[in-house]
């Protein structure tokens, strides 16, 4: 066995050829930055509610913000057009004419506030306070039926809420559905 | 070739050659020829007697291929100025597995970002040993690999899902669909750099855009064949492609391949993004939701003919398209001109790359009567594509994405080609 050989032969031995790049040389050009710094990147929530800001806010605030800020394309209590539907659909999933909308499909509420806060509205995003996207979550929640009108969403609560679709979710990865 | 004295035996039925004709050399062509009318009296040209053009900085396609572009698959909403929205690649018009930079096909969720690449950043943090900023000048100094990878969003095909053929070109149907050769530098590079916690199983990757749209990806798939990737086919992405930096996930659904990129957390789990949950998730009969089907499976369409294409006269036509497998290598296409019933190895274009798009092509002698042309991808698992009938029976009709069924060219007496379902 050449020296080569052998040496190819401890590399896969000790894993190095186990992906397709192996142990390359790099530039190492990346600078460090504080956990202070990145903050304002720093945008998704889990399911685990981890990151959530302080604020707070219930379907009663949430009626104003979203009439001010989501009714133009979501419809005045939610029905859709021209954007997505997110009011009502339950029961509707394994008809002819499923509905997909956060009160039937969405299997997470912590995902309504991440979208909310990164995405929307869609003319300007990222301009609501957390207090906003507190009250619209849970307006749209409430909406729903799936919170009361007088509960107040916020860091502790949000995560706890039992969305009705989420027992049907189930995850294909790492295998293939076919 | 199979050759009975010198009459061309079909490979199937309706027509269909063996695809060993073209390396033959097309004897037996004179036997298929269509007789005719005398070519017209030759000229020269006007251009042939005059200088032509100047050069110009960036070439453009000639004016008379003014129809080769991407149309709309929805109408421009007047509520948005530009907002959501996607145009698709002409797959009918195009040649070869390359798709040009200008016709790839689109998909954004709130309009095109103008990102000065001076101030773009990529962040990696979460669970790193060490959070890292790069700028795209750092980036341009990493190795870099090339690769060819198709891209196909996970919606693509979805037509296929409703109840009734759908009439559309294959663009219309198929044209979520582009293949480019991409050149970036390895993540697994970069996270190396970054330290990667031994919790760590996934990373979300968010891009720049108005939608700062997000995915969750396994780690895995990051540091097996993912790239961070500045250019396409030779020059920087274009704008409408994520520039100056998209991640390249081969095989993988298109909408993961974020474009814009500008932040990779490095997660213990999933993050559940709206665009992993509400959307690219599949709906199935029985109400269940099967979420992260992330490979794209193995399917071939038929590009000439497709709908648009008018047969002007029997005789000799290439039957031609494209096939590809999020889960490896093309190993094999079959084509048939009976709607299924027989079937007949198309010969494949070199190069075939995992997880790129791959030429194929048959002859085919139309005999003028009604014919309905389908296509079906072999990958190198073994994996062939099922008949649409099949797919719907397994999954049913509401899962809106994955769509990998056989598609069906219709090809009436008068030369027209239709989409219909068998």
């Amino acid at each position: 066995m050449s020296m080569f050989k052998r040496a190819a032969t401890v590399l896969i031995a000790a894993g190095f050829c186990s992906r397709a790049f192996g142990a390359t040389e790099t530039p190492m050009l990346g600078k460090p930055i504080s956990p202070a710094d990145l903050a304002p990147w720093d945008l998704s929530i889990g399911p685990d509610g981890a990151g959530l800001p302080s604020g707070k806010g219930s379907a009663k605030e949430g009626k104003q913000v979203f009439a001010d800020k989501c009714s133009y394309c979501h419809g005045s209590e939610g029905q859709g057009q021209p954007a997505d539907r997110l009011v009502g659909g339950q029961g509707t999933l394994t008809s002819d004419a499923p509905v997909k909308t956060v009160g039937s499909y969405w299997p997470y509420a912590t995902t309504l506030f991440d979208f909310v806060r990164r995405a929307m509205p869609l003319n300007e995003p990222q301009t609501l306070t957390s207090d906003e996207v507190y009250a619209v979550s849970a307006y749209i929640l409430a909406a729903n039926g799936i919170i009361k009108n007088s509960e107040v969403m916020n860091a502790k609560t949000l995560p706890k809420v039992k969305m009705p679709n989420r027992g049907n979710f189930f995850i294909v990865y790492p295998g293939n559905l076919k | 070739m199979k050759k009975t004295g010198n009459q061309l035996e079909p490979a199937a039925a309706n027509g269909l050659l063996d695809r060993r004709f073209f390396l033959a050399g097309g004897a037996g062509l004179a036997a298929l020829a269509a007789g005719g009318a005398r070519a017209e009296p030759l000229a020269i040209p006007e251009w042939t007697k005059k200088p032509g053009a100047w050069f110009t900085a960036y070439g453009q396609p000639s004016k008379y291929e003014a129809k080769v572009g991407r149309g709309a698959i929805v109408e421009h909403n007047p509520l948005y100025e530009s907002g959501p929205g996607s145009v698709r690649t002409p797959l009918q018009f195009l040649e070869g597995m390359i798709t040009p930079n200008g016709l790839h096909f689109e998909r954004s969720h709130n309009g095109i970002p103008d990102i000065d690449p001076d101030r773009h950043r990529l962040l990696i943090h979460g669970l790193v040993k060490r959070p890292l900023v790069f700028t795209m000048e750092d980036l341009a100094r990493y190795p870099m690999t090339s690769r060819i990878s198709f891209v196909e969003c996970a919606g693509n095909s979805g037509a296929l899902y409703a109840k009734a053929a759908a009439a559309g070109t294959a663009q219309a149907l198929h044209g979520l669909l582009s293949c480019a050769e991409w050149t970036g530098v390895p993540l697994a590079l970069l996270l190396d750099e970054a330290g990667v916690d031994p919790k760590a199983q996934w990373l979300l990757a968010e891009g720049a855009d108005a939608a700062s749209m997000s995915r969750s990806v396994p780690l895995a798939k990051a540091m097996d064949d993912a790239l961070v990737c500045l250019y396409q086919n030779g020059e920087r992405i274009r704008p409408s492609n994520g520039y100056p930096l998209r991640l390249l996930l081969p095989g993988f659904q298109g909408n993961m391949n974020v474009k814009w990129l500008h932040r990779i957390k490095l997660t213990a789990a999933p993050t559940m993004t709206k665009d992993e949950t509400s959307k690219y998730s599949l709906l199935l009969n029985d109400g269940k939701v099967a979420q992260f089907k992330f490979q794209l499976d193995a399917k071939a369409v038929i590009t000439k003919p497709s709908p648009g294409f008018q047969l002007k006269q029997q005789g000799f036509y290439e039957i031609s398209g494209l096939a590809w497998s999020g889960n490896g290598k093309v190993a094999k296409v079959e084509v048939s001109a009976d709607g299924g019933k027989t079937w007949a190895p198309a010969a494949l274009s070199e190069p075939v790359i995992s997880k790129a798009l791959t030429r194929f092509r048959i002859p085919w002698h139309w005999t003028g009567q009604p014919a309905v042309l389908q296509a079906r991808c072999t990958d190198d698992t073994g994996y062939t594509q099922p008949a649409r009938d099949v797919l719907i029976a397994a999954r049913g009709n509401r899962a809106a994405y994955h769509n990998n069924a056989i598609t069906s060219w219709n090809i009436a007496a008068d030369g027209e080609v239709k989409h219909v379902y068998v």
